[in-house]
């Protein structure tokens, strides 16, 4: 598998001085082609930045980004962006098509095939009759949906993707999740998806990078053992799934950064964290119950 | 660079260009006089008794014009805001009024009412009438239904929810429809002191000036003066309601008429 | 049936409103205050019938009335180009606006019908002082609206459009104005009505022609039918421009959305109505 992605001695600070805030320490890792990666971090540990970085809308201070070999110095020709607010990042004044054939229209000379490629992606997602529609004539999760759609028409080879699913109610981002799946798995693209919630990670990725707190370093790399076909029922139910989980979950809660191997890291725990550790679980554990139900 | 050096650059910069413009001999002197004459003049009008008690009558006829649009557009807009049926049937007058440009009116004025001060009240009143009147219906149409009903999922009459939640929701609209009226009625004021001959008033000396000696720097240095009184009317309002309605989401309040 | 019920709600008080003006001034006779119907026939008089009574385009149509439409028109066209265009460039700048907005903010607050003399001293009287003179006036509305709304561009939308690589141009004309032209429009319409304004004004100094000078020509000789025949029609561009405006407005911001649909009958009644 080649590598897509490389992400080296990643770092990012704002301000200078003493007061500057250290969003992102020294960060490496790397996404193949074809893989799902998924970043899993707590909320405000510097994962927007992360991802800002790789997409080359700020420069990091230090470090550098390589897409496909080169290496990204401002936004590059062949990634698209995903962002959490597809309210704000839809283009109200534009039709559904419209936002769709958006960042086609220098790629793409002809008219016509511009509208194909926007049919087509809006296809993917399911909206091909909402074509001429107003982003706000449609529901969020069906906002988000356009957004995919227009990331995936300018057919990227990167498609980053910031916490697509957090503005969504749970039923809505399970069929997105799954949506997300199954598009990948038909026209077979390269995703890094940055997420504070640890069952999206396992259950979207076929890899796990947790992140640490502010400033963010990498904690794990984990696989994801399950199989390409999944489910939300039988595959979060599953004692893989049901492993990841509670690993990554202990991982993010430590206050130490673990270990290379994450199995000792619960037994180094002190024991007031242990409490705090089982009562996190529970809570999750609840969470997902819920969710699988509804 | 503090903002503030860039204000004074700006300021400057468009000074020297106008001193420029006439020591260059791109524009006879005589007609758009230096801002370095037209200082001393502005200076020397300050002095002036006569000057002064001119900017005071402008201002005092704003004022009261302002304070009568205000007594009548709130109510009015509350009242044809709150019942759909007294707008709907008074809505085609109201649209005939509005359009008429109020300068239009001043012949009618000055052979009804003549050229005194009450002449330019009305016709600043007429002017800035509307932007408050229009500004509150829309408010009151446009508040969000959610609200209404939570106030009243609350037990509230319907006189306690208009207090509690429609005037507090208005309120950033009026005082938008405010400062438009403020804007209008003082070229309205300059404007029928200017046309309609009346005694005094900065328009009134500024004509009397530009008849009688052609002097270009009283007309401008005048011009100055009222703008300059505009102008602090302005920010002072502007910086006021940023401060009161800090709660509101003040550029949808902006986008209106 | 409410359809008619409707129209009738709306225009009722506008008939009885007009009934009983003709009635009161039919029966005070007052000089100052003619009759509507004496109104109407006098407009008719004026504008279309030549000096014999014969039923034609009168002369104040083309002397008048067509050169002050065209003063208005065109310097706020005028106005809103260079407005719109000055607008977006300092507000896509960070710092431009430090520089000029102060003076700007000085001049939208000027009393703009107070520097006529000026006006009428470096361009004349004729048509390029009017133009001069209503382009300066609206312009600060058109480009102070701009500048606040070009910078209103959301950071989300600045993101997605720089993630996508899209050129200057496609930036500027596809999320930069449109995002500003909500605002923007708020300033066209305040700058359409100041402009009417100083049509009217600059046309009642010292000119030959246009409606401002008719009016105040019938004001001189005391002429109050026409003066009142003059007045009316302003009245009727003035709510021409306005329904046009309106019109345009609506149909580029076509995409916002309305909080119900009776909200949006009930701007299509107002536009109508």
């Amino acid at each position: 598998m080649s590598t897509m992605l490389e992400v080296r001695g990643l770092a990012h600070r704002y301000g200078a001085g003493p007061d500057a805030h250290v969003a992102v320490e020294d960060l490496a890792f790397t996404v193949a082609k074809d893989e799902l990666a998924c970043i899993v971090g707590p909320s405000g540990c510097g994962k927007s930045t992360l991802l800002r970085c790789i997409a080359g809308l700020i420069k990091p201070s230090a470090g550098e980004v390589s897409l496909h070999g080169d290496r990204v110095v401002g936004v590059p020709d062949d990634l698209a962006v995903v962002f959490q607010d597809y309210s704000r990042s839809l283009f109200p004044w534009l039709s559904v098509r419209g936002n769709v054939e958006f960042p086609l229209r220098t790629r793409v000379g002809s008219r016509a095939e511009r509208r194909a490629r926007a049919q087509e992606a809006l296809g993917w997602v399911g909206l091909s009759d909402a074509a001429n529609k107003y982003p706000w004539q449609l529901s969020g999760g069906m906002q988000q949906r356009v957004s995919i759609a227009r990331a995936l028409a300018t057919r990227p080879a990167l498609l980053l993707m910031d916490e697509p699913f957090a503005s969504v109610d749970a039923q809505t981002r399970a069929d997105l999740e799954d949506l997300l799946l199954r598009v990948r798995r038909d026209h077979g693209s390269t995703v890094l998806l940055v997420t504070h919630d640890i069952d999206e990670s396992v259950y979207l990725g076929d890899r796990v990078l947790v992140l640490s707190k502010s400033p963010a370093s990498i904690v794990a790399d984990l696989k994801v053992d399950l199989p390409a076909d999944r489910d939300q029922i039988s595959t979060r139910g599953s004692s893989t799934f049901v492993e990841l989980r509670t690993e990554i979950a202990r991982l993010l809660h430590d206050r130490q950064p673990a270990p290379a191997e994450p199995a000792p890291a619960a037994a180094s725990a002190s024991s007031s964290d242990e409490l705090a550790a089982e009562r996190f679980l529970a809570a999750e554990r609840e969470e997902a119950h819920q969710k699988t139900a509804t | 660079m503090r903002p503030v050096y860039r204000n004074l650059i700006g300021l400057a910069g468009f000074f020297l260009i106008w001193e420029g413009v006439g020591r260059v001999g791109l524009v006879d002197p005589t007609s758009l006089p230096p801002p370095s004459e037209v200082a001393g003049t502005l200076v020397g009008l300050l002095g002036q008794e006569s000057f002064i008690r001119d900017v005071i009558a402008t201002m005092l006829a704003w004022l009261i014009a302002l304070g009568i649009s205000i007594a009548v557009a709130v109510p009015a807009g509350l009242l044809l805001g709150s019942l759909p049926w007294l707008r709907s049937s008074t809505r085609v007058l109201i649209e005939f009024l509005r359009p008429i440009p109020p300068v239009a009116l001043i012949p009618l004025i000055i052979l009804t009412i003549g050229s005194g001060p009450d002449a330019k009240i009305t016709l600043a009143f007429y002017a800035s009438v509307w932007p408050i009147l229009f500004n509150i219906i829309y408010a009151l149409d446009d508040i969000d239904p959610l609200l209404l009903d939570t106030a009243r999922s609350f037990g509230n009459s319907r006189a306690r929810v208009l207090a509690t939640v429609a005037l507090p929701h208005v309120a950033p609209f009026a005082y938008t429809g405010l400062r438009l009226s403020a804007a209008i009625a003082l070229i309205v004021t300059v404007s029928t002191e200017y046309l309609a001959g009346s005694q005094i008033g900065v328009g009134a000396f500024i004509i009397d000036e530009y008849i009688a000696i052609g002097g270009m720097d009283e007309v401008l240095a005048g011009t100055v003066v009222i703008g300059f009184v505009g102008y602090l009317v302005n920010e002072g309002l502007e910086r006021a309601g940023n401060r009161m309605f800090r709660w509101s989401d003040t550029t949808r309040a902006e986008a209106l008429t | 049936m409410s359809r008619v019920a409707g129209f009738a709600q709306r225009w009722a008080v506008f008939v009885v409103v007009v009934i009983a003006w003709q009635l009161i001034t039919s029966a005070a006779q007052d000089v100052y205050f003619p009759t509507p119907w004496q109104i109407v026939q006098q407009g008719w008089t004026l504008w279309f019938t030549d000096g014999d009574g014969n039923v034609a385009i009168a002369e104040s149509v083309t002397e008048d009335i067509l050169p002050s439409l065209g003063r208005v028109v065109g310097g706020w066209l005028l106005s809103v180009v260079l407005g719109v265009a000055l607008g977006t460039a300092l507000g896509r700048s960070r710092t431009a606006m430090d520089y000029v907005g102060p003076l700007f903010a000085f001049f939208r607050a000027l009393p703009s019908p107070a520097l006529l003399p000026v006006f009428i001293v470096l361009f004349g009287i004729e048509t390029g002082m009017k133009l001069a003179l209503i382009v300066f006036a609206c312009i600060w509305p058109v480009l102070m609206n701009t500048v606040d709304g070009v910078r209103s561009v959301d950071a989300v939308k600045t993101d997605t459009a720089r993630s996508f690589r899209i050129p200057r141009t496609q930036w500027v004309t596809m999320v930069v104005l449109p995002a500003a032209l909500p605002k923007i429009f708020a300033g066209l319409r305040l700058s359409l009505a100041i402009a009417v304004i100083l049509m009217v004004v600059s046309e009642m100094v010292g000119t030959t022609s246009g409606i401002g000078h008719a009016l105040r020509s019938a004001q001189r000789q005391f002429d109050l039918t026409s003066m009142w025949a003059w007045i009316v029609l302003l009245g009727i561009i003035g709510y021409v421009f306005n329904l046009a405006l309106l019109a345009v407005e609506r149909r580029a911001l076509r995409w916002q959305p309305t909080r119900s649909g009776a909200a949006n009958s009930k701007q299509t009644a107002k536009a109508g109505g």
